[in-house]
């Protein structure tokens, strides 16, 4: 790797940091979501300077679509989307900040520590195939798997998603004493 | 610079990006907040794979399925985390994790 390439990774690294640190300080949701996604684009950065474009280009789109969607939920859910009215949203702060501190210490103590087999550098092979070739045929069964996994998400992000229909019209446990109806009427009601 | 400092730097880049999501998973209240912490601690998973796999392993295809499953692992918490958040929001109006305590032990 050329010292440029080297450079701009670790560049592309600290940006990451930097606006992971800014999504949990900026008061505005809009901009928490898109130092998310800033982070994410610059990992992405980092896989193409590393010989994964194919892996890159996966991460920068996906990450964009779901940070556009994360964007409509923070401005759904959270109470003070635009950061207009600074609150506090946080709670054992500093016993958070003991947790993260102490795993980012006891990582970077072992990476300094280990003494890495690094591998001869050299002209890497093409790895769009060789993942390509690894997912069709060694690693299929991980292949099916991602694809069931994945369409079970889609049936149950729906349903839990989707509204309760009129078979929980009673509620979860079937205890409410007056069915609640979208629609008033009905025989007796 | 040498490869092994590289290497030693990208993964520290990568502990910095798990430990930062760490804090932001434990300390947010917003369900949504919970989750951007999450998000965050498996993109330093994706730094990690893709050093180790960069310098160690360049010839064989592990680390690269190893990342495929992590991008899996985020798509999968985005869908799940929105529809528990859609579903408890419905049900109870609760937008904050110290309002959904029925598991707490």
């Amino acid at each position: 790797m050329t010292v440029t390439a080297a450079v701009v990774a670790l560049a592309l690294g600290a940006g990451a940091v930097v606006l992971g640190v800014l999504v949990f300080v900026v008061d505005s949701m809009a901009r928490a979501t898109f130092s998310l996604l800033g982070s994410f684009l610059s990992v992405a950065g980092i896989m193409l300077i590393l010989d994964l474009p194919y892996l890159a280009l996966v991460t920068a789109l996906m990450m964009t679509m779901e940070m556009a969607v994360m964007a409509v939920f923070m401005i759904m859910f959270m109470m003070n989307p635009a950061g207009l009215m600074p609150m506090s949203m946080v709670h054992n702060k500093y016993g958070s900040a003991a947790a993260g501190f102490a795993v980012f210490a006891v990582l970077t103590t072992g990476i300094w520590l280990v003494d890495w087999p690094v591998a001869p550098s050299g002209a890497r092979s093409d790895t769009t195939a060789q993942l390509g070739l690894a997912l069709m045929g060694e690693y299929m069964l991980v292949m099916i798997l991602v694809g069931v996994v994945l369409f079970t998400t889609i049936l149950a992000g729906t349903i839990l998603a989707t509204g309760r229909g009129r078979y929980d019209r009673f509620g979860p446990d079937l205890g409410r004493r007056r069915p609640d109806d979208p629609v008033r009427g009905g025989l007796g009601r | 610079m040498s490869d092994v400092v590289l290497l030693q730097l990208l993964l520290t880049v990568a502990a910095a990006l798990v430990g930062v999501g760490v804090y932001g998973a434990l300390s947010q209240q917003s369900i949504v907040m919970v989750m951007m912490g999450i998000e965050l601690i498996v993109n330093g998973v994706l730094v990690g794979a893709v050093s180790a796999w960069y310098f160690l392993t360049p010839e064989a295809p592990d680390p690269q399925i190893l990342i495929v499953l992590a991008l899996v692992v985020m798509a999968v918490e985005m869908v799940m985390g929105f529809a528990a958040t859609l579903a408890i929001y419905r049900a109870r109006k609760v937008d904050m994790v110290d309002s959904a305590t029925d598991l707490k032990g």
